[in-house]
C-alpha cells in the first residue's frame, strides 16, 4: 500500500538514444496499474527500472515518498512475478516459497504459518513438496504469484505473466490475480502486451509505445476518447477502423472515399483547421442501414471475409485502401462478396488531427448504459 | 473370419527394423570393436600368461601375474602414487576452474580476453606443455627457483626430490586440465537462467547466499561431470610423467599408467602389464560406480 511515482524517468543505453523518455506518472497505494504497449515499446524496461534490475538514466523515481534511484531491489518494499515465473527448479514448492523469507531472516514458524496461508489461498496446499518440474503451466504460475505475494510487500510487480498459459487458464487467472489484489490491497504494476488484460484488470492503465506514454486513464475512458489514433487501433478488438479524409472547402463534408462522405454539422466546423484529417469509427458503430435510413447517409460495401461467432457477426470490407471491420451482434447471413448497406454516423465517429495526431472530435453517441435505480426496483 | 488371423510374418520380415539398426549402427561397432573390444578382450586374456619378446602368449599361469602384483612392493608404491596424484589433482582443479568460471561468468567490458586466455590451456598438448614445464621446474634456469631465489629462500629441487616430484607434476597437470574444466563449467553457469538471479536480488539475497543456494545446486550436474572425467584422466595420467620425471626420482611418480608401459614396454613383461590394466580398469569402474551411486542424490537435473 505504497504510492510509486516516476517523474521524467528515461533510460538510454548508448546515451544518445532513449527507449523511454520523459515518463511521468503517479501510482495511487493500492491500485492496480496496467502498463501495456506492443511489443519492445519499453513497458518490461521501465518495469525493471522500477524493480531496480535495470539503471534510471534520467529523472527521479520515489517509491512511499522516498527517492530510490539507487536503492537496491531488495529496500524498494516490492515483490515480482517473472514472466517465466523464475521458480528455484531444484527446491521444491515450499522451499520456492518461502526463499525470500529465508533470506529475510523470519523466524521459522512464521515462515511456516505465512507459507501454509498462502498456499491455502491459492490452493497448493497438496503440491508443497513437489519440484516445480511436476507442476503444470497454471500451477508453476500460482506458485510465483505465491511467492510474490508471501513476501507482504506493499508493492508487487508483475511482468506478463500469463503469457504462457493457454486462453481458457488465463481468462481464470486473470479474475483471480484482480481479486488477490483486491484483497490485500497491494499497489499493483502489471506489464502485458495484451489489450484484453489491461482492459479487464487495470484500475488505470497507461499505453506506451516507442517508449512514450501515448495516454493514461481509466480503460474505459481509453476506449472511448482515445488520444491519438495508435492508442485508437490498439485498444479494442477488433480495432478500430482508421481512414483518411479530405476536407472539403466548405468544410460542411469529409471524404474518405469514393462512396463514403460525412457530413459535418455546423457547430464543428471550426475544428477543422486543415483539409486532411484522420477519421475512426470502432466497428461496433457501424449499423445496418435500415429503410428509415436516407439514401444519402448509405454507404455500400462489398464484403471480403466474413465471421461468426454465434452472438455477433464480423464482417470486414476495403474502405479507401484500407480494410474495415464491422461488428453486429446476432448472427447475420453474409456471405463473402455480398454487397451491404452501412451507416456511418457522425456521432460516433472520432476526429483526428493528421498532423498531430492528436483527438480534434470524441464520439457523443457511443451507446454507453447506465442502469439507474429505478431499474432494480 | 479367416481375415482377422493375424498375416504370419516371416522372420526376414520381422527382424526388419533390427536389420536397419544393425546397418546404422555399423560404423561405430566396427571401430569399437578394432579399438576398443578387442584391445579389451586380448588385455584380460594375455593377463592370465607369461609372455615371450613379441607379447605372443607363452604359458598360461592363471593367477599368478595378479598374485606376483600384490606382493609387489613396486606396484604398491605405485598406486599409492596414483591415489596421492588423484587427491592432489582433482579436486584443486575443479575448484579452481570453478572460481575461474565465476569471476569470467562476470560481465564486465573485455571478458571475451579473458575466458579465451582461461581456456587456452585446452588447446596445448600434453607433449608441449610438459616440455614448457620442465623449462620452468629447472633446477637453476627455471623461474620457480628464480622467484625463491628473489625472494631470499632456497631453492627446490622440483623435478629431483622425491618429496617434491609427485606435487610438481600435479602442479602441472592441475594447470593443464584447467582449461577443460574451466570451458564446461563456464558453460554450465551461462545455462542457468538470469531471472533466477533476479528474483533472488528482489528478496534480498546476498552473493554467497545466490552461490549457495542457487549457482551450486543448478550447476551440480556439470560439476559432477567434470568430476567424473577429470577422476578418470588423474588415473590415466601418462604424458608429463613420462616426459617430465620418467617415473623417478626413486618411484615417486611412477603412475599405473607409467608403470604399465614401463612393465610392457621396456621390460617386455606383457603378462603383469595386461594385470595391471586390468586391474586399472577395475578400480576406475569401481570409483565411476561409486560416485554415480553417492552423487546421484545430490545432483539435481532439469
Amino acid at each position: 500500500m505504497k504510492k510509486v511515482e516516476l517523474v521524467g524517468v528515461s533510460k538510454s543505453y548508448d546515451k544518445k538514444t532513449e527507449v523511454i523518455s520523459d515518463i511521468t506518472v503517479s501510482i495511487e497505494p493500492g491500485e492496480f496499474f496496467v502498463l501495456v504497449g506492443p511489443s519492445g515499446c519499453g513497458k518490461s524496461t521501465m518495469l525493471r527500472m522500477i524493480a531496480g534490475l535495470e539503471e534510471i538514466t534520467g529523472g527521479i523515481l520515489k517509491i512511499g515518498d522516498v527517492e530510490s534511484n539507487w536503492l537496491p531491489p531488495s529496500k524498494r518494499d516490492i515483490s515480482m512475478v517473472f514472466q517465466n515465473y523464475a521458480l528455484y527448479p531444484h527446491l521444491t514448492v515450499e522451499e520456492n516459497i518461502i526463499f525470500g523469507l529465508h533470506v529475510k531472516k523470519i523466524s521459522k514458524t512464521e515462515r511456516k504459518k505465512r507459507c501454509e496461508d498462502v498456499a491455502e489461498m491459492l490452493g497448493l496446499t497438496p503440491y508443497l513438496k513437489r519440484k516445480p518440474r511436476e507442476l503444470s503451466g497454471g500451477q508453476r504460475q500460482r506458485v510465483a504469484l505465491a511467492r510474490a505475494i508471501v513476501n507482504q510487500a506493499p508493492i508487487c510487480l508483475m511482468d506478463e505473466p500469463l503469457s504462457n498459459l493457454d486462453a481458457k487458464l488465463r481468462a481464470h487467472m486473470r479474475s483471480e490475480i484482480r481479486q488477490i489484489q483486491r484483497r490485500l490491497g497491494i499497489t499493483m504494476i502489471y506489464v502485458t502486451h495484451d489489450q484484453v488484460e489491461a482492459m479487464t484488470m487495470g484500475d488505470r492503465i497507461m499505453i506506451l509505445h516507442d517508449g512514450k506514454i501515448q495516454q493514461i486513464g481509466k480503460p474505459i475512458d481509453i476506449y472511448n476518447n482515445p488520444a491519438n489514433p495508435f492508442v485508437a487501433t490498439f485498444i479494442g478488438s477488433p480495432p478500430m477502423n482508421i481512414g483518411e479524409g479530405k476536407v472539403n472547402q466548405e468544410k460542411d463534408q469529409v471524404v474518405f472515399s469514393e462512396e463514403a462522405k460525412l457530413a459535418i454539422p455546423e457547430e464543428d466546423r471550426q475544428l477543422l483547421k486543415t483539409d486532411r484529417i484522420i477519421v475512426g469509427i470502432r466497428p461496433e458503430h457501424l449499423k445496418a442501414a435500415t429503410k428509415e435510413t436516407k439514401t444519402e447517409d448509405k454507404v455500400y460495401v462489398k464484403t471480403t471475409n466474413v465471421e461468426v461467432l454465434g452472438n455477433e457477426t464480423i464482417f470486414s470490407f476495403e474502405m479507401g485502401g484500407r480494410e474495415w471491420m464491422a461488428k453486429w451482434t446476432g448472427q447475420w447471413r453474409i456471405d463473402v462478396g455480398d454487397v451491404v448497406p452501412i451507416v456511418i454516423s457522425y456521432d460516433s465517429v472520432c476526429l483526428f488531427d493528421s498532423d498531430t495526431e492528436k483527438i480534434i472530435k470524441t464520439p457523443t453517441d457511443i451507446e454507453n448504459h447506465v442502469f439507474d435505480k429505478e431499474v432494480f426496483l | 473370419m479367416k481375415a482377422d488371423a493375424p498375416p504370419k510374418l516371416s522372420f526376414w520380415r520381422k527382424s526388419l527394423n533390427a536389420r536397419s539398426a544393425l546397418l546404422y549402427l555399423f560404423p561405430s561397432i566396427l571401430l569399437f570393436a578394432v579399438f576398443i573390444f578387442y584391445p579389451m578382450f586380448r588385455t584380460i586374456y594375455l593377463s592370465f600368461f607369461l609372455t615371450d619378446q613379441q607379447g605372443a602368449a607363452a604359458l598360461f599361469v592363471g593367477l599368478e601375474n595378479y598374485a606376483y602384483l600384490f606382493e609387489s612392493k613396486e606396484f604398491r608404491n605405485s598406486i599409492k602414487a596414483t591415489v596421492l596424484f588423484v587427491l592432489y589433482t582433482v579436486p584443486t582443479g575443479v575448484i579452481i576452474a570453478l572460481f575461474l568460471a565465476l569471476i569470467a561468468n562476470e560481465r564486465l567490458k573485455g571478458i571475451g580476453f579473458f575466458r579465451t586466455v582461461y581456456s587456452s590451456t585446452m588447446g596445448i598438448s600434453v607433449a608441449a606443455s610438459s616440455v614448457v614445464w620442465l623449462f620452468l621446474f629447472h633446477p637453476s634456469i627455471g623461474m620457480f627457483n628464480r622467484l625463491l631465489n628473489v625472494m631470499n629462500l632456497p631453492g627446490v629441487q622440483w623435478l629431483l626430490d622425491p618429496d617434491w616430484a609427485l606435487v610438481s607434476i600435479s602442479i602441472s597437470t592441475i594447470w593443464m586440465n584447467i582449461g577443460f574444466s574451466f570451458l564446461i563449467l563456464l558453460g554450465g553457469l551461462q545455462n542457468i537462467d538470469e531471472y533466477l538471479y533476479e528474483s533472488a536480488r528482489i528478496d534480498g539475497a546476498g552473493y554467497w547466499y545466490q552461490l549457495r543456494r542457487i549457482t551450486i545446486p543448478m550447476l551440480s550436474p556439470t560439476l559432477f561431470f567434470i568430476i567424473t572425467i577429470s577422476l578418470i584422466n588423474a588415473f590415466q595420467t601418462f604424458g608429463q610423467v613420462d616426459i617430465l620425471t620418467k617415473g623417478g626420482p626413486s618411484q615417486a611418480t611412477n603412475l599405473i599408467v607409467y608403470s604399465i608401459y614401463r612393465e610392457a614396454f621396456v621390460n617386455y613383461q606383457f603378462g603383469t602389464a595386461s594385470a595391471q590394466a586390468v586391474f586399472l580398469f577395475i578400480c576406475i569402474l569401481i570409483v565411476t560406480i561409486l560416485q554415480f551411486k553417492l552423487g546421484e542424490k545430490k545432483v539435481h537435473y532439469q
